[in-house]
């Protein structure tokens, strides 16, 4: 049996205005892809922080020891004023963890990104460039677990073929855990092999097979299910 | 203006280049008036150690600790924007401690430094905790960008935000009562900041900017040094008019126009 990555148990995250989320559990073991799936505003972001650590919450969270976790977060708030280059942002990582010096080239192959697209600054890559670049950066230093907050909204196709292509080879090859929160069905049944569909609480949790049936899905989404449900 | 000694000169360089190197972080970190409003609050601890007859510095650092340790305070439990709240606490400081201040001469010794005043242990202390502070910052620039960057991203590579801010909230701190002798509570928030932002318009990457930020900043201090002495003029307001120029030069050089 694959060991666990991390284990939560009724997590919940309460802001002033309100419960975010409540009575959230999952297990997650090495080498599985989970995907978390939910409509706008249904907690999936603020779970994600909880499981890392970033935000106080309610509940248990446990982490295999010293596991290696990459985040690729929904967005950046860049300031203009920040003239950080892609090959800057990526080398800081490189000596934060005491890194090779070719893990960035190895990097930015993996995510499909130009060698000479490094002396760009950060402010001025396109939403896809940078996207790969976060990507990128999570996976430098070869993580046990990579978290994505719908990493590929400004991808092109391609690019996110080569994305999800590059986190299943590494899913295989290296048992890379992956946790995905994504609104695409197509791709979550594509390669996930959990599924949790969330709306502020659990509406289901397990294989995808049996998660993202029509009915789940309506329930999740409160419209009626045409595509991407398995049933 | 009287000859100044090299001793002093050295301090004043030192604390030149670690406000250029503090001013890069305090950009990135969207501290640009805070920085200018943080120093202003030192000036109701100078008036408290005048009044009690201690050291005003000591004063002066005292109260800006308790000011780092309110902004991070505030920044951990809430988030309003930290400016808004400096903005007020800070501009109600200079109001009380021009009003505990008694004489004249204190408060513009206080408000615009002085540097004839500077004695030669004030200089060897300056000289030892600016290049302190500068090898902290050297040491920790690399976690501070990426914590800065994204707090998330930073936790997730083992960095604790927290005390990092912290941390670069007190060097800060102290950065500002190495300059008060030479540019006054008025003027050394701008040595931190017009350096920087002059380094942001002309840099292309990070190692250029935080290079650039020391060497507007030095740069400034030693034509400003020059012309303060040849035309026998108040050092401090010299340094920031000239760091100033370079700023508006340097618009027409910006990478990102």
């Amino acid at each position: 049996m694959a060991p666990t990555i991390i284990k939560a148990e009724n997590v919940s995250v309460s802001f002033p205005s309100g419960p975010a989320i409540s009575n959230i559990s999952l297990e997650v073991e090495k080498g599985d892809f989970l995907a978390i799936i939910g409509p706008n505003g249904s907690g999936k972001t603020v779970l994600v922080r909880a499981l890392l650590g970033s935000l106080p919450y309610q509940g248990s969270i446990t982490w295999m020891p010293n596991a290696k976790i990459g985040y690729v977060p929904q967005q950046v708030d860049l300031d203009r004023y920040v003239s950080l280059t892609l090959e800057d942002f990526l080398k800081l990582k490189v000596r934060i963890l005491k890194l090779k010096p070719g893990a960035v080239a190895k990097a930015i192959a993996l995510v499909g990104l130009p060698e000479k697209i490094l002396k760009n600054q950060i402010r001025f890559l396109s939403g896809g460039q940078l996207q790969r670049g976060l990507v990128a950066f999570a996976l430098l230093g070869d993580p046990d677990v990579i978290f994505l907050d719908e990493p590929t909204a400004s991808i092109d196709l391609t690019g996110e073929e080569k994305i999800y292509d590059t986190l299943h080879r590494l899913q295989d090859e290296n048992r890379l855990t992956v946790i995905l929160v994504s609104h695409e069905l197509d791709l979550v049944s594509k390669y996930a092999s959990r599924i949790l569909c969330i709306n502020r609480e659990m509406i289901c949790y397990g294989d995808p097979s049996l998660s993202l049936k029509k009915d789940v899905i309506e329930k999740l989404y409160g419209i009626k299910a045409h595509v991407h449900t398995l049933n | 203006m009287e000859t100044i000694p090299l001793l002093t000169i050295i301090a004043l360089f030192i604390t030149a280049a670690s406000s250029g190197l503090i001013g890069s972080f305090a950009l990135m970190r969207r501290m640009t008036l805070a920085s200018d409003a943080m120093s202003h609050i030192a000036l109701p601890g100078l008036a408290i150690a005048l009044i009690f007859q201690v050291n005003p510095f000591l004063g002066g650092l005292a109260a800006l600790i308790l000011g780092s340790l309110l902004i991070w305070g505030l920044e951990q439990k809430t988030k309003i924007a930290t400016e808004t709240v400096i903005g007020v606490v800070f501009s109600v400081s200079l109001a009380i401690g021009s009003l505990l201040i008694a004489t004249d001469h204190e408060l513009l010794e206080a408000l615009f430094g002085d540097v004839s005043t500077v004695t030669h242990l004030e200089s060897l202390i300056g000289i030892g905790t600016g290049a302190i502070i500068i090898a902290i910052m050297l040491r920790i620039k690399d976690r501070l960008t990426l914590s800065i960057f994204s707090p998330d991203i930073a936790k997730t590579a083992g960095i604790n935000n927290s005390k990092l801010s912290l941390a670069f909230l007190l060097l800060f701190a102290i950065n500002i009562i190495l300059g008060l002798k030479f540019l006054g509570v008025l003027l050394m928030g701008s040595l931190v900041i017009i350096p920087a932002a002059t380094a942001k318009n002309l840099s292309r990457n990070l190692t250029s900017d935080l290079i650039a930020s020391v060497v507007v900043a030095l740069i400034s201090t030693g034509i400003g040094l020059l012309i303060a002495t040849r035309y026998g003029l108040d050092l401090g307001p010299v340094i920031i008019a000239v760091s100033a120029g370079l700023f508006f030069i340097s618009i027409f050089f910006a990478k990102n126009k």
